[in-house]
């Protein structure tokens, strides 16, 4: 074969594939907008409505304790792991640890990025047996933060390493200690932080492996700290599973309202880093 | 001014910098906390996971549970040979359809496209890498198990109601390649041009600097993309728990319904969690994850830095 023949089938093979990608996409995104929205706008209160007694049988009332269920877990969830991994990525960054160290530890962040998230949900639940606990909103929210914290490590330690060196240079010129050298920078990094909360956050929303088998699954609204919760893409997997047609229509109401939120917070994390970006030396 | 105030000052500037020193010294020692957190938790799932798998190893003997196909928790039978098989198939299959495709598309985005449809398409695949995987999974049960249901099975002569491990992998492929594409992209983009205009220099076509420049050079980063997406398909849930069929055998045939381990896990902790031993073979087959995942990692780490001495460029 010709090369040239050669470079314009590969030429067209490669659009082919984008094609093919984009189209496949458009498609789920679309059906998911469609079938959840006329559900919704059938009945826009079954986002707002707590489910009736018997919900997963005969899909009376709504699904707000999903809603709730999903923000009171990962809201704290994704607090507690950005905490962590500020934390860790300054350790990793500046003059607290060698270069050998932050490189063995980020190995580990990378395999526990790889590490699939049933994993930490089977680990929290042996935690839940060995300290003979229930199933609570609690341990969701210590799964889901377990889960988000080599993602959002990751994002921050990647803003860190952007910062330019001059913010540290010029911080201890100034006579500043290690600990306000490092807040100095996370600042300068402000963009690239946010970004990984955010991120952190759409991953934490819409996982349901880890929070499968450590909230309980419950069908009623969150009662507190300790009692049983359920979150939006576990509600969405059981009502996948159900035989009621109402039941599963709800399905695709709950994951319009999941892909909207999604969406939604990627697009204001695009806003955000753009608006933060003032922050940043020269930008 | 008189010295009782010079010397007020001066213990005022004495308390500020010992206030930022004690802060100095309280925030390294929670920094330091932070930094062993990874290594900590990998510990302690490491051992937790193990010492919970405990009872069925010392109850059976491992080589046996590998091998054997019948899983039958309420007889005290533990095979985990159907659910290793199964995972097997769909992470082989869902990596060969995903990879050439992500690939391909990941080309065309970082080479071909330009201006606004660059921009447009690069952040289109991005905010889909972060859909939910559940969305994907409901989404196939009305699109996708009736198409294989009705037109590709009946093609290979297999009859099912579309629900089934190639089901699966087809989701999966398509759930992980917008992952694998812009990770891609962004080993392809971060190439300098100096290799693009010396190899179009020498007279290469553009095909001949994509497949034997670019695409080695940026080789490490792809090989970490398509790692990444292959511990997303082989931990995967919720997708295989909607659409695998949840049947403990071995599978006859690519579209027969199956188990994969974390589908294993899914199915059996509701109503079995109150016998030990079944708890226990559970926890084991999240060791099991966890293991492959990590032997995993650390062989493509070292494989990596090999590719990244054999292909590199400067």
């Amino acid at each position: 074969m010709n090369r040239y023949t050669k470079q314009r089938l590969f030429g067209i093979a490669v659009r082919a594939a984008a094609l093919l990608v984009v189209s496949v996409m458009l498609l789920v995104v679309s059906v998911t907008l469609a079938r959840g929205g006329r559900v919704l706008l059938a009945d826009p209160a079954i986002v707002a409505t707590p489910p009736g007694s018997r919900y997963m049988l005969e899909g009376n009332g709504g699904f707000l304790h999903a809603v709730l269920g999903s923000l009171f877990i990962v809201g704290p969830a994704t607090i507690l792991s950005m905490v962590l991994a500020v934390s860790t990525a300054t350790y990793l960054q500046s003059d607290y640890s060698s270069q050998r160290f932050s490189e063995s530890v980020n190995m580990f962040l990378n395999v526990l990025w790889g590490t699939p998230p049933i994993v930490y949900g089977v680990f929290v639940l042996t935690i839940i047996i060995a300290l003979g606990a229930q199933t609570s909103l609690f341990f969701g929210i210590i799964a889901i933060a377990i889960f988000q914290y080599p993602i959002m490590t990751r994002y921050t330690d990647e803003a860190l390493r952007a910062a330019p060196d001059t913010v540290r240079e010029s911080t201890y010129g100034l006579g500043a200690t290690r600990f306000e050298s490092a807040c100095m920078t996370v600042r300068a990094a402000a963009p690239g932080v946010i970004a990984g909360l955010i991120m952190g956050f759409a991953r934490g929303i819409g996982d349901a492996a880890t929070v499968l088998f450590t909230t309980g699954r419950s069908t009623r609204m969150p009662g507190g700290l300790f009692d049983a919760a359920t979150t939006l893409p576990v509600l969405i997997f059981d009502q996948a599973m159900s035989f009621n047609p109402e039941v599963r229509s709800h399905a695709y109401a709950a994951s319009f309202v999941l892909t909207v939120v999604v969406l939604g917070l990627i697009f204001i994390s695009k806003i955000l880093a753009g608006r933060y970006a003032r922050y940043t030396p020269g930008g | 001014m008189s010295a009782d105030t010079e010397r007020l000052f001066q213990r005022a500037r004495l308390n500020h910098l010992g206030k930022r020193l004690l802060t100095e010294r309280l925030s390294s020692y929670w920094l330091t906390a932070a930094g062993y957190l990874a290594i900590a938790l990998f510990a302690a799932i490491t051992l937790l996971l193990f010492y919970r798998s405990l009872p069925i190893l010392s109850e059976y003997s491992l080589a046996a549970m590998l091998t054997s196909a019948n899983w039958d928790p309420a007889q005290n039978s533990f095979g985990f040979l159907p659910a290793i098989v199964g995972t097997i198939y769909v992470t082989l299959l869902s990596m060969v359809m995903g990879i050439p495709i992500a690939i391909g598309a990941a080309v065309y985005i970082a080479e071909y496209a330009e201006g606004r449809i660059k921009t447009i398409l690069a952040s289109f695949i991005d905010v889909l890498a972060a859909i939910p995987s559940v969305i994907f999974g409901l989404v196939a049960l009305i699109v996708v198990v009736p198409f294989i249901g009705t037109y590709v099975a009946p093609l290979f002569g297999a009859g099912t109601a579309g629900v089934g491990i190639f089901t699966v992998s087809l989701v999966m492929a398509i759930v992980v390649t917008p992952f694998m594409i812009s990770l891609s992209v962004e080993s392809l983009e971060s190439l300098p041009d100096e290799l693009r205009e010396t190899s179009l220099g020498v007279g290469a076509t553009k095909f001949e600097t994509i497949r034997s420049v670019l695409l080695r050079a940026a080789g490490p980063g792809i090989f970490s993309a398509i790692l990444l997406g292959f511990g997303r398909v082989f931990g995967a849930t919720i997708v295989p728990a909607l659409l695998i069929g949840g049947q403990t055998q071995l599978p006859d045939s690519l579209f027969s319904t199956g188990q994969t381990l974390p589908t294993l896990i899914v199915n059996d902790f509701g109503e079995l969690m109150s016998l030990p031993l079944t708890q226990s073979a559970l926890i084991f087959v999240g060791l099991m994850l966890v293991v492959v995942v990590w032997l995993f990692n650390f062989g493509a780490m070292l494989f990596r830095r090999r590719l990244q001495r054999r292909w590199q460029y400067s």
